[in-house]
């Protein structure tokens, strides 16, 4: 690790004050994407801004319509929370399945999201449930949030203070994990919503998340595994390395997207 | 049964200070005014070496100095060598190139030794090495085993070709004329996997130097810390022998890979007198996957013949070795000495033949890892001997025991003569408890499920006790490979073990002292068992291949023979009778026929008073030392049998039951015994099912990361049920046959033969990764819609 | 340089550390609790878990400084008054460990698991709770026993859970 000053503010403010003055900073939230880099030298902020102590970033709100989670809300904190399993089930059991119990123990939405991991499991959440991102400067749709490979909608010093999730009217997840690593080789997100049927992928596109529309149209008419019979998701675009190349990745699109339907219809 | 003895399943001794944080290892160790060292490691597979500036970092906050290969040839030290000489067919000696501890000239592999920085701080040593500027001329690559000898560019000037030796065993005229009256002939190809052997505690090395005495001493993680020593010493020219104490303390586990003398530990305690100040180096798990000795990495193409009633009668096997970039430490004797004489299983088989290429490639070194030579044997028999059973359609139980050796001594046609044991009682054993009769019902089960369910068979071999001095050093060995053991009685009769042997997880402390207890009745709790430090024990040969029970006790239970005959001459001068009449039982020395006798304690101090006795008439003291060497090989055998599910839609295999059945002749501990097994069996399921080790063509190591490289975690394993039958080791005082190493050599075959039961074809290669095996899935479903 | 205060097995430590500083470094070499170790780069093997706050994390990912303020609790803290914790009575009895390095981290694991899941763990349940612990040399089998066992000696034990 390269060395670096170390900033704890106690308000977004004061964090985003600090931002605009510090050089070459970044802020660090649970810290498991951005440590592990910087141990390996592949990122050397001079200064590192701690969310950790800001309370206002902590917390889980329920309303009739809704899950807003803040975006220092840790992924144990979700996976536990009584009033996520009962609004949305499949986002706590996302957060369950997020890398080991130390991980989750640490790891929080905020920091997840705006690294846009391209194996990250919450990017495919936000977009299937159409979430909601909220930032210190304004709010984001998932659909506009996320940009490609660890890249986000986020400007320069912009905090993600919470995530809004839309309660869904069915809705799972289902995760083929990288066998070493245990991030996503596919993740499949699937919510059928008032509107319309969404199904994100994670982990597959070589350009991080993005929305396997044939499954969507298909899904729109019946949402039940009968409906994609014989869909198949193209290769085209997809990772290869490996653990998985594009074609065997496109295997599992269909075999998780089926069993994520299957988990959604079987939740009733 | 004496509840501390042989037999008994002691809860262990160290693990007290193991399950509190109390562990000693040595990166837990520091010495005053210690600086750092890190590695500049070369980024390039192949390349000559133009230059090397260190102008710039020498100024860098915190340097204390920059070493390269230069400066280790201008104080004359020598390079790492390989121990075990292999002689070509033709006669020729392998092909050993240069091993400069710090390149000279030349880089072989991603992560070879370019430079090493010292300084106040290991980030500032990691600051100063980026600023060393080297000029590479980047060299083409050679990275694929099957095909390197027919690379364009030499790995090392002395193999043109990059072959090390072209060596064989066995009879190449009888095999083929075995293969000639032949009804019927299988054929196999088969890819051993590379591993990275992975202790949890990766390698670290701290040298120190007294100026005062010119004494050095060199923390290390070492399976064998005198050998290390006598390597540092004798051939690379650090430090004299008598001056240089190699301490191994607590290890965090070895698995082959801390056997070797390596580049980091020989820098260490030279740099430490240059710089005079104890110099220190932590492993980091990238650094662990780059340099740490790999194991296996074998293309084997083998034919088995069978006569008309399917008995074996001939086996041919060629084989290509990676040997990596060097030899390491023992490498030559690895795909040689190690494998081609396993190469009979547990089958008799009139005629044998093998031949080895061992290539040199832009890769890690290649050497031991657990099982080492006898694991590849092990899959090349079974997958073969399984093949030829379902070609035969002959049931792969019934098949192997129509061909069992049920003779001993058995002498192969791979020079290995095998003392005892029970094939037939193994097997027999293992069926039922695997309940293998209800194989089919299981199966059609997994069916109606949509899964597939396969079960396969592995009848292992191995030669363990490694060995006998005058048979290996016919074979090429550098060493003797018996052990010494020194049993100390004090005056108040408690008793100290110094060990040749080295523990790093096989628990020596509680082993060890259950024997001395056993044998001389005293107390576990009065036993310690001293090893790891050659300042403070004896010259011994290290623990590796299953020796430390075979070898490593039977030392001990011969010094404890000496103790027992010197404690009656004490006792016959106490009891004031003859010798001859004085009994040793219980833990007392009685005259026969009385009711007189000394307790042990007090027959040790006796001993150290002397005064019932002059020093004309015995030597005061009780203290007494062993050197065993082996006999024989032993030869602990068994079977597995794994039965697995697969889900086509995935290619997820999940082992669902394991069945072990294993002869280890007498077992002093039956917890450890097992729980060797156990990790054995989650070695060899991590080579099948996950663990590969991936170079790109340029010579890139892709998996060095837990990121890439799948480690077997919990929940990719199931419980192992492990039997036991034993048929005692006649080659030793003890009949111990070793367990260490069975389950890594027995469950690659087991794996991959329920994998290809349950897909019904045999085109899967190792690991069978969920991918691989959707794959071979699918090629299953592509054939069975074509029929 | 940035201060930072906080308590460890019980102990109040202050420190002037520099900021990049690892959790487990501070612990290792600042305070010499060497029991918790360091077995990867990239927060797979397990061997640096402690627990910050009563809750299991890899101190290899957490810097020192994010530790202000919070309570640490080592392996070298789990056991009071000179007896062995359960969990680690459990590991012993059950040769839940061989070459002893991953044990640390195991035995933090495992009492994290029981304090989030309850003392009656079955097989399935540790070994999907045991994600994120590597061990090389037991094969997990001795350690899904150890973790069980210890788990239900834990949860007849309430004092010591308190105090843990």
């Amino acid at each position: 690790m390269y060395a670096f000053e170390y900033h704890r503010p106690t308000s977004v403010r004061q964090a985003a004050t600090l931002a605009t003055k510090a050089e070459d900073m970044k802020f660090i939230a649970g810290g498991h994407t951005l440590l592990p880099t910087m141990k390996q030298r592949l990122a050397a902020p001079a200064n590192l801004i701690d969310l950790g102590q800001i309370a206002e970033l902590r917390g889980i709100e329920r309303s009739a319509r809704s899950v807003t989670l803040g975006a220092m809300t840790r992924h144990a904190e979700v996976a536990g929370s009584a009033e996520v399993q009962e609004a949305i089930p499949a986002l706590a059991e996302m957060a369950e399945m997020i890398g080991d119990p130390h991980v989750r123990n640490r790891g929080t939405v905020g920091g997840s999201i705006a690294n846009n991991d391209p194996a990250a499991d919450y990017p495919a959440a936000c977009i299937a449930l159409g979430a909601t991102i909220v930032t210190n400067k304004r709010k984001i749709a998932a659909d506009d949030f996320f940009q490609g490979l660890f890249d986000t909608a986020l400007e320069e010093g912009e905090i993600i203070t919470k995530v809004s999730f839309p309660v869904a009217q069915k809705a799972a997840y289902a995760k083929f994990r990288n066998p070493a690593s245990r991030y996503a080789l596919v993740g499949v997100f699937v919510a059928k919503r008032a509107s319309d049927v969404r199904v994100a992928v994670t982990g597959a596109g070589s350009n991080g998340v993005f929305r396997w529309t044939e499954a969507e149209e298909a899904l729109k008419g019946r949402f039940g595994t009968k409906s994609l019979e014989g869909l198949s998701a193209s290769a085209d675009g997809l990772n290869s390395d490996i653990h998985a190349d594009a074609t065997y990745r496109a295997h599992l699109i269909g075999v998780m997207t089926r069993r994520a339907v299957q988990a959604a219809t079987a939740r009733g | 049964m004496n509840a501390t003895g042989i037999g008994a399943p002691v809860r262990r001794k160290e693990d007290q200070r193991f399950v509190t944080g109390q562990g000693r290892y040595v990166d837990d160790f520091n010495r005053p005014g210690q600086a750092y060292a890190y590695f500049l490691r070369s980024p390039h597979a192949h390349a000559n070496i133009l230059s090397i500036d260190t102008r710039a970092a020498k100024e860098m906050p915190g340097v204390v100095d920059i070493l390269t290969g230069e400066d280790l040839a201008a104080d004359k030290i020598g390079g790492l060598i390989c121990g075990w000489m292999i002689h070509s067919k033709d006669g020729t000696p392998m092909k050993a190139g240069p091993h400069p501890a710090l390149a000279q000239g030349k880089v072989r592999y991603v992560g070879d030794h370019v430079a090493v920085v010292i300084a106040e701080t290991l980030a500032q040593a990691k600051d100063a090495a980026e600023a060393i500027a080297v000029d590479y001329e980047v060299l083409t690559a050679v990275v694929e085993t099957a095909t390197a000898t027919q690379a364009k560019t030499a790995v090392h000037d002395v193999a043109p070709d990059n072959t090390v030796f072209n060596w064989h065993l066995g009879d190449k005229a009888a095999t083929d004329a075995a293969f000639a009256r032949a009804k019927h002939v299988t054929t196999i190809d088969l890819v051993n996997n590379r591993l990275v052997p992975n202790p949890m505690e990766p390698r670290a090395a701290l040298g120190e130097y007294d100026v005062g005495t010119d004494n050095y001493t060199l923390y290390t993680t070492s399976q064998n810390p005198h050998v290390a020593r006598l390597v540092l010493s004798a051939f690379i020219g650090v430090a004299p022998e008598h001056k240089l104490r190699v301490i191994a303390p607590d290890v965090g586990g070895g698995f082959g890979s801390k056997i070797f003398i390596y580049a980091e530990e020989t820098v260490c305690v030279w740099a430490a007198k240059r710089v005079k100040r104890p110099v220190k180096w932590t492993s980091d798990r990238t650094e662990a996957f780059l340099a740490d000795a790999h194991g296996r990495d074998h293309v084997t193409h083998a034919e088995l013949a069978m006569d008309e009633g399917g008995k074996i009668i001939g086996l041919r096997v060629h084989t290509i070795a990676n040997l990596g970039a060097y030899l390491s430490t023992f490498s030559s004797s690895v795909p040689t000495y190690l494998y081609a004489p396993l190469l009979s299983g547990q089958y008799d088989i009139p005629a044998i033949y093998c031949e080895v290429d061992g290539v040199y490639t832009n890769t890690a070194p290649v050497d031991a890892y657990r099982g080492a030579g006898r694991p590849e044997a092990t899959f090349v028999v079974e997958r073969i001997v399984e093949k030829a059973a379902r070609e035969l359609g002959q049931d792969p139980a019934k098949f192997r025991k129509r061909n069992y050796i049920t003779q001993f001594p058995h002498t192969t046609p791979v020079i290995m003569t095998y003392d005892t044991g029970d094939y037939h009682a193994s097997m027999d054993k293992a069926l039922e408890e695997a309940d293998y009769r209800n194989f089919g019902k299981r199966k059609r089960e997994s069916a109606r499920n949509g899964k597939l369910r396969g079960i396969g068979f592995s009848s292992y071999i191995e030669a363990c006790g490694i060995a006998p001095s005058q048979a290996v050093g016919s074979l090429g060995a550098g060493v003797g490979l018996w052990e010494s053991a020194e049993v100390r009685v004090n005056p108040t009769g408690s008793v100290e073990v110094l060990t040749g042997s080295h523990s790093h997880g096989q628990g020596h402390e509680t082993t060890f002292a259950q024997l001395v207890s056993d044998r001389l009745g005293v107390p576990i709790d009065n036993v310690s068992i001293v090893h790891g430090d050659t300042d403070k024990v004896q010259f011994g040969m290290g623990t590796y291949g299953s020796r430390s029970g075979a070898v490593g006790m039977s030392a001990i239970a011969k010094a404890i023979d000496k103790v027992i005959a010197k404690g009656k001459k004490v006792a016959a001068h106490v009891l004031e009778a003859a010798e001859s009449d004085i009994e040793f039982k219980d833990g007392k020395f009685t005259v026969a026929g009385t009711d007189k006798s000394l307790d042990f304690a007090s027959t040790a101090l006796q001993a150290y008073i002397a005064h019932k006795f002059s020093g004309q008439e015995l030597e005061p003291g009780l203290k007494e030392g062993a050197f065993y060497d082996p006999t024989n090989f032993t030869f602990p055998a068994g079977v597995h049998i794994c039965e697995v599910e697969i889900d086509p839609d995935t290619g997820v295999t999940k082992i669902d039951r394991w069945t072990a059945v294993d002869d280890f002749g007498v077992i002093i501990n039956p917890m450890i015994v097992e729980g060797q097994v156990h990790g054995g069996i989650a070695q060899g399921v991590g080579q099948a099912l996950l663990e590969g080790t991936v170079y790109d063509k340029s010579g890139q190591l892709v998996t060095a990361s837990y990121n890439d490289y799948c480690m077997p975690r919990a929940i990719d394993l199931p419980s192992f049920q492990v039997g036991m039958t034993v048929t005692p080791c006649p080659s030793n005082p003890l009949g111990i046959k070793g367990c260490g190493e069975a389950g890594a050599i027995a469950a690659p075959a087991a794996v991959i033969n329920a994998i290809t039961d349950a897909l019904g074809h045999e085109d899967i290669t190792m690991p069978a990764t969920p991918q691989n095996v959707w794959r071979a899935a699918q090629k299953n479903a592509t054939k069975l819609a074509a029929e | 340089m940035a201060a930072v205060s906080l308590t460890v097995n019980g102990k109040s430590v202050t420190a002037d550390i520099d900021p990049r500083t690892l959790l487990v470094q501070f612990l290792r070499e600042n305070l010499r609790l060497t029991g918790t170790h360091v077995g990867c780069d990239t927060s797979q093997c397990g061997a640096c878990v402690v627990h910050l706050n009563g809750e299991a994390v890899k101190a290899c990912t957490v810097l020192a400084v994010q530790a202000d303020a919070s309570v640490v609790t080592t392996i070298e803290g789990l056991s009071q008054g000179g007896e062995l914790h359960p969990m680690q009575a459990a590991f012993r009895e059950h040769h839940g460990l061989q070459c002893g390095y991953c044990t640390p981290g195991m035995i933090m694991a495992a009492v994290d698991m029981v304090n989030r899941k309850g003392g009656a763990l079955d097989e399935q349940t540790i070994r999907a709770e045991l994600e994120g612990n590597l061990c090389r040399c037991t094969g997990y089998h001795n350690i899904v026993k150890a973790v069980a066992a210890g788990a239900e000696a834990m949860t007849q034990e309430p004092v010591r859970e308190a105090a843990e």
